[in-house]
């Protein structure tokens, strides 16, 4: 018990809580984007894959971090048209074509990496983001290290939660996407176009998305390695819905997402040795389906979610 | 009404036309609205007069003919087309017989969709809400502007469709269907708004199929049939039967109830309590009798807890108090007991619940009795075959997808497969929801031949015309309520309308 | 704007021609990549198509990569009938390896016509167990079994892994986490000389006819269609949609399950934690392919199985990736689904 104690009163703990939380920040927002438009995104997985390689890529080949990072947002973003134009005007299966695509940006990041780098020993390594300091608050005790010794795309995330919140409840926009993911037909006797509103959230959420998988290797760590996400993605989908798809909510359950996985890592190291490594990384897994059944009941499911629309359908 | 014919045009509709694959939905039709007119578009379900509304809304884009709509110095300019937007700015609005409401948002945010530009980064909400309430008090609509609109009421959902349309500045209002779910004095309510905005200047489109509605509001009747304008006339001094029969075009004999003494009780709903999960209204400790050889008719506005009513005795909800008994054995609360007991069901929906559209006519005749491990063809086959001919369903055969069929066949279909069975109890859901005169008359046709063979019949509807001219007695559902059936020669419409209105506005 | 009209017939020369026209888009498609990695565009095709199917051995290897498929295709395609769509094949195949393997090793002693059997259906069992718990909470608390099913995999895949450090470690196998080889009896034997090509792939075309008459001539077929479909007017009918769904995600899970078993028996010898490519994802591919039709499964299946080797092949000697592999198969997911299009509606441009 007196680990456990230790472990949440280091400073250390927080900072790794926050860090390992960023890429589920990234991605339930993306997520949350595009399922209250109506458009169950299972592409997730396979953005996250390619968002990691083509900013790391970007930055290999000698760009600049940021712009690594605008490179990954317009993969994701493509990709997400992809699957947008798939999906909204064509009509078809959100969960086949989701599949589809994970299948197809995954393998296409991975034939594309193997193809710039031919079967190297040791993956090849770029420099990070290093941890951004903020005059003032940086210093500050505890709190200091806890939470504002963050590397630059973190402070992003968190901006960009602020942004979408924004947008989503303030804004002629905002009041759009959410309407269309209750009533399309609704949306449309407005005079608004359904397909382009759903398409544009799509494409902007899977840019979010992107930035989930560039974190990882151009923030967390510094080099592209296969499995990568590892399922990530999927983990997303689970906190988007747990956190009724509400801004606020889901930047809770991805903090505490992460608290629990810096939790489990640091008692790895208490209790490793009797324990097999494995039944510590099996948890995030089925602490994410355990969210799923626990909201299952009362979830508020956006009325028109994966329910195509075609225009003068009444 | 008067109707002055030197008002100017503000509507021109031109040799419309729109085919869907093989069918005609709208041939060569040609319309005009003068300003301060109130035009009814009369034909039975299928004629046509929606795909037409919708054509000038800009849902569907005509393949042949022009639409030109008056601008505000009165000057005819055409509109584009397959454009809401383009309808919208022209001063067109349209109130959706299914509404076009997102039920998680409130009412302002509703009537706030799509009028500002989505680059704004301002909703201005109380902006919105200043305009609103002074749009309400102008023209006597009232709905309460932060409430969500899953909590209104049927009749405020409507009022707040108009309002919608109204807040865009719409001077010319096309309604479909309004009254198909107010009673009689609700009704009333909105013919007296329609009267003092076409007072006002506005002018008003009004889509029915209800002949005693249209004569008592409309200036003018447009009669449309089988996708053709058949008349267009003043509706002063207009003979009902001569626009029934251009609303059918032939001569339909309905079918005639003859009083009967009904037999021993079948059906039996003791103090059933029922929660409807979907948080509409569910079941209050209703009590009914069923007798054999009666027809019950169930009078209500919609979600007052006919679905509750109908989920008990089809089998799909269990009541959560009280028994439902067949002939004296209590029913089990799954649908595969309540068929198996002999209850025949019409469903509410018969796409949604009632066919599997993918699978054959002969698949879906025997979805209800599915027995034994391997399928037997032949016998399907004989027996959809057999039914196909005694019920007339026009079809390419018994293997054909049932979804290639026209509503009033898959109603057949359904008839056929509830009837085959010879039930004791038959529900009857909204059974003539969307079919034309001819499908419906065979629909009266065959519940009151089940009728005088002895089979105890609950028929919900929302028509009132229908429930009076079918049921021997009449029971009005109000807010899961159920009221002791009245013998129907005891009851008028007002009465039944003024018992639906116990259903109150705000849930 | 494109409008969809629905085709009142979908003849069958119109569905297999246009499945088979994008499966040739998909390997058209792969032309960019292939010329991206320098490869001589004729020569790549032509020695993916020696690789898979250019000598006798070379048919046996992609009839053998088949086998799995067949059965993660039949597991995908019963499944996505009933709109259940199991996405954890790969773990439940993992599944059905570890239990050939448990039972399989020398836990139990049995003759061979018995032993193998035996090992097989203990696959199938531990397959369906593991789509159980996804079946239950969507059929109980409606969470989605996507989500669930995938999650499951990398739980499967990490104790398996686990497995095959500890308790089912195979003390001779020189350090490595295998797991102890399967028991001769209990192996599936070859069916040629010298060629790898094994009983599971007589295995699989049996389980392919099975679920055929099951699906097109049995009642639980008609449920099972009556409840993709539409399951609301199933359960209206009297049709009781969770039992259909429980046995659908039983058979599923056994299927994949079987394909775990029957790669270990009959091709392996025994486990190890990277026994699968992706095999439970490409089974949604062939299924797909397939039109979700459980004969159809089969020469999807020795279609992709084609592909990988014939990619194996032809990358080993252009020095191309065989992630190029992946890349076919998936982009032929996504030229089937719009192909399909064209089978169900006409399209009208306006």
């Amino acid at each position: 018990m007196d680990g456990v104690i230790d472990i949440l009163l280091s400073a250390s703990f927080w900072a790794a809580a926050i860090r390992i939380a960023t890429p589920y920040m990234f991605g339930v927002l993306g997520a949350l984007l595009c399922e209250r438009s109506g458009v169950l995104n299972l592409g997730i997985e396979g953005i996250f894959t390619a968002g990691a390689m083509a900013g790391w890529m970007s930055v290999y080949l000698g760009t600049d971090l940021w712009t690594g990072v605008l490179i990954a947002a317009l993969t994701g973003a493509i990709i997400g048209l992809l699957l947008a134009l798939l999906t909204v005007p064509l009509g078809l299966s959100q969960h086949v074509t989701g599949i589809g695509i994970t299948l197809f940006a995954t393998s296409l990041a991975y034939f594309t990496y193997r193809l710039a780098l031919p079967n190297v020993a040791t993956p090849p390594t770029i420099v990070p983001f290093r941890p951004l300091a903020i005059p003032g608050l940086s210093d500050l005790p505890f709190i200091g290290a806890a939470l504002f010794q963050q590397t630059p795309l973190t402070f992003l995330s968190f901006a960009l939660f602020g942004i979408v919140a924004f947008v989503l409840y303030r804004t002629p926009l905002g009041l759009a996407i959410r309407a269309v993911g209750e009533n399309p037909a609704a949306v449309e006797a407005q005079g608004l176009n359904v397909e382009t509103i759903r398409v544009g959230t799509v494409v902007a959420g899977s840019a979010l998305m992107a930035l989930g998988g560039a974190f990882l290797t151009m923030s967390a760590f510094n080099a592209f390695f296969f499995e990568m996400t590892n399922g990530r993605g999927w983990i997303c989908v689970a906190l988007t819905v747990f956190a009724s798809w509400r801004p606020g909510k889901a930047l809770l359950g991805a903090l505490l997402f992460g608290a629990f996985d810096a939790f489990q890592l640091r008692l790895q190291h208490q209790v490793g040795g009797v324990v097999p490594g494995q039944v510590f990384l099996m948890l995030p897994y089925l602490l994410s389906i355990a969210a799923l059944v626990t909201i299952a009941r009362s979830a508020d499911y956006p009325k028109a979610l994966m329910v195509p629309y075609f225009k003068g359908q009444r | 009404m008067a109707l002055d014919p030197n008002a100017p045009l503000v509507l021109k509709l031109v040799g419309i036309g729109k085919r869907f694959g093989a069918l005609s939905a709208n041939e060569a039709i040609d319309l005009e609205l003068r300003r301060g007119e109130i035009l009814a578009l009369l034909g039975e379900n299928g004629a046509g007069k929606t795909t037409l509304m919708n054509i000038l809304f800009g849902h569907y884009v005509a393949d042949a003919g022009t639409i030109s709509v008056a601008g505000l110095d009165d000057t005819l300019a055409p509109l584009a087309p397959g454009s809401p937007q383009a309808a919208l700015d022209a001063g067109v609005g349209m109130v959706h017989q299914h509404f076009a409401l997102a039920e998680s948002l409130t009412v302002l945010e509703n009537v706030v969709l799509g009028t500002r530009s989505l680059a704004s980064l301002n909703l201005d909400l109380s902006g919105a809400r200043r305009k609103l309430i002074a749009l309400m008090a102008e023209s006597g609509l009232d709905v309460p502007p932060d409430r969500r609109v899953s909590r209104l009421s049927v009749g405020e959902k409507q009022r707040l469709e108009i309002l919608k349309v109204l807040y865009r500045g719409a001077r010319i209002l096309v309604l479909d269907e309004p009254t198909a779910v107010l009673t009689p004095q609700e009704v009333g309510g909105l013919f007296a708004v329609l009267r003092r905005l076409v007072a006002s200047g506005l002018s008003v489109i009004f889509i029915s199929h209800k002949l005693n509605e249209v004569l008592a509001i409309a200036d003018r009747i447009a009669v449309l049939r089988a996708g053709r304008k058949v008349a267009d006339r003043a509706a002063a001094g207009v003979d009902r039967a001569v626009l029934a029969e251009l609303m059918v075009g032939h001569d339909i004999t309905q079918s005639r109830r003859t009083p009967r003494a009904p037999g021993p009780p079948l059906l039996m709903l003791t103090k059933v309590t029922v929660r409807d999960p979907h948080r509409r209204a569910g079941l209050a400790s209703a009590s009914l009798t069923v007798h054999a050889g009666e027809i019950v008719g169930i009078a209500g506005v919609s979600g007052n807890g006919q679905s509750a009513l109908a989920g008990v005795i089809a089998g799909t909800m269990a009541p959560t108090d009280g028994v439902v008994t067949l002939d004296g054995e209590a029913l089990n609360p799954t649908p595969h007991a309540s068929i198996a007991a002999g209850v025949g069901r019409i469903p509410e929906d018969r796409h949604h619940e009632g066919i599997v559209g993918a699978l054959s006519i002969a698949e879906n005749l025997a979805l209800e009795t599915l027995r034994g491990a391997f399928l037997k063809f032949d016998a399907m086959r004989t027996r959809a075959a057999a039914a196909i001919r005694a019920y007339d369903v026009r079809c390419p055969g018994p293997d054909a997808p049932i979804q290639l069929l026209s509503g009033g066949n898959i109603q057949k279909v359904i008839l056929a497969r509830v009837f085959e069975r010879a039930p004791r109890v038959v529900l009857a859901n909204q059974p003539t929801r969307g079919l034309d005169v001819g499908a419906t008359a065979e629909v009266h046709r065959r519940l009151l031949e089940a009728r005088a063979r002895g089979v105890a019949i609950v028929l919900i509807s929302e028509d009132l015309d229908e429930l009076l001219a079918l049921s021997d007695r009449v029971a009005v559902i109000a807010r899961g309520a159920l009221s002791p059936p009245l013998a129907v020669e005891s009851v008028t419409k007002e009465q039944l309308g003024l018992m639906m209105a116990g259903h109150a506005e705000a849930a | 704007m494109i409008r969809f009209e629905p085709r009142t017939r979908a003849p069958l020369a119109l569905r297999l021609t246009m499945q088979m026209a994008a499966v040739a888009a998909a390997l058209a498609l792969a032309a960019i990549p292939l010329a991206l990695a320098g490869a001589p565009l004729w020569r790549a095709f032509g020695l993916m198509v020696q690789g898979a199917a250019g000598s006798a051995f070379a048919l046996t290897e992609t009839l053998t990569r088949a086998t799995p498929l067949i059965f993660t295709g039949l597991a995908a395609a019963v499944a996505f009938r009933a709109r259940l769509y199991n996405i954890g094949a790969e773990g439940q195949l993992y599944m059905g390896a570890l239990a050939a393997v448990a039972i399989g090793t020398g836990a139990i002693a049995a003759p061979p016509y018995v032993l193998a059997p035996l090992v097989l259906l203990a696959g199938a069992i531990a397959g369906a167990l593991m789509m159980l718990g996804p079946t239950l909470l969507r059929v109980r608390l409606g969470v989605d079994e996507v989500v669930t099913t995938l999650l499951l995999n990398f739980v499967v895949l990490l104790f398996v892994q686990m497995m095959l450090e500890g308790p089912l470690k195979d003390p001779m196998g020189g350090g490595w986490p295998q797991s102890e080889p399967i028991l001769p009896e209990g192996s599936l034997p070859v069916l040629f000389a010298r060629m790898r090509l094994h009983a599971g792939f007589i295995v699989a075309l049996i389980a392919s006819l099975a679920l055929h008459v099951l699906i097109a001539r049995t009642v639980l077929g008609l449920k099972i269609r009556a409840v993709g479909e539409n399951a609301a007017a199933a359960r209206y009918a009297g049709i009781s949609v969770a039992g259909v769904m429980v046995v659908v995600g039983a058979l599923s899970g056994a299927l994949a399950g079987l394909a775990g078993a029957s790669e270990v028996a009959g091709l392996k010898g025994y486990l190890t934690s990277d026994m699968s490519r992706g095999f439970g994802y490409a089974g949604i591919v062939v299924a797909m392919i397939a039109g979700l039709d459980a004969l159809a499964v089969v020469p999807a299946a020795i279609f992709i199985a084609g592909i990988f080797v014939g990619a194996d092949t032809m990358g080993r000697a252009l020095g191309v990736s065989n992630y190029i592999a992946d890349l076919i198969v998936a982009m032929s997911l996504l030229c089937v689904l719009v192909s399909g299009l064209f089978t169900r509606f006409h399209l009208r441009f306006r």
